[in-house]
């Protein structure tokens, strides 16, 4: 027997009704409009968290060896970092 | 008089060792890390592609069907969700609940595959493909790959049914079960921030 690593399914389901108006949130900045450079910011803020609980929680890497969680949120780190540079630089255009 | 006592032979598996853990197969993980430098590099070059190509990108974004990719997003996100409730009915020994998780996870994710395919309808009847633009070559290019895997997730969400429904899956035996909940959520992940840069952020 492994030791329980994927929660409850009561923090499970809070998660996934917070991802789920997370959703509902990003949806309706999109909706509107121009989202403009701090909509683009909150944007990417709230998609990063959602990205993290996944990691996290449901892949249940929170209780993995430590160079596994580094690596995986290093990568998303990396990812929104090269997203953002690019968007600074097309704001330059 | 005799007080000492040999240990008996261990007759049960030992007791679980509490510290980190890596849930499911080694190798997974290894296959889950290629397939996110992968999308990494598509999200790069779209990004940047995009820097030199504003004023494109920005009118041909607002063309795509944003209701669409938002609710690809709740149902994936669902189906995540379920694939997390299947594992902890697993860990309890509910081999039928686990089933019917993993069935509901089939079922949106199936919802993912139907929306798509609408999506991918409307876009040829509006002549779109991978050479009219730069924008449409990425959209296409980076939503049907990642569109594949869904499928395959698919494939490997129902050999997890029919495991789960033959109670293959306990305490112990978990890790067929958490190597494809691995798999789906990565896939998961990936579409998390495939939809805001390629659907919204402009």
């Amino acid at each position: 027997m492994s030791a329980n690593v994927h929660g409850t399914p009561r923090s499970s389901t809070i998660l996934w009704a917070t991802l789920l108006l997370a959703t509902l949130l990003t949806w309706s900045m999109g909706a509107l409009g121009e989202t403009g450079r701090w909509g683009v910011a909150a944007l990417a803020v709230i998609s990063f968290w959602k990205g993290a609980v996944i990691i996290l929680d449901f892949m249940a890497l929170r209780h993995a060896p430590l160079l596994w969680r580094a690596i995986t949120m290093g990568w998303m780190i990396v990812v929104w970092a090269v997203i953002a540079i690019a968007y600074i630089k097309g704001l330059a255009q | 008089m005799e007080t000492s006592t040999a240990p008996l032979p261990a007759r049960t598996a030992p007791a679980p060792v509490a510290g980190p853990r890596l849930a499911g197969d080694l190798a997974i993980w290894f296959f889950i890390l290629a397939e996110l430098l992968a999308f990494g590099v598509f999200f790069a070059a779209y990004a940047f592609t995009r820097a030199n190509h504003i004023e494109l990108f920005n009118a041909e974004q607002a063309a795509l069907n944003r209701n669409a990719g938002a609710l690809n997003t709740v149902l994936l996100l669902t189906a995540s969700y379920f694939v997390v409730r299947a594992v902890q009915a697993a860990e309890r020994e509910a081999a039928r609940p686990c089933a019917n998780w993993l069935l509901g996870a089939i079922l949106t994710g199936f919802g993912f595959i139907v929306v798509k395919l609408g999506e991918y309808a409307a876009a040829f009847e509006h002549n779109i493909s991978l050479s009219s633009s730069p924008f449409h070559m990425f959209y296409l290019s980076l939503t049907f790959f990642h569109f594949m895997h869904v499928i395959l997730g698919l494939v490997i969400l129902v050999a997890m049914w029919n495991g789960a429904r033959q109670g293959r899956y306990r305490p112990g035996d978990m890790n067929g079960l958490e190597t494809g909940a691995a798999y789906w959520h990565m896939v998961d992940l990936v579409w998390l921030i495939l939809f805001p840069l390629v659907y919204v952020i402009h």
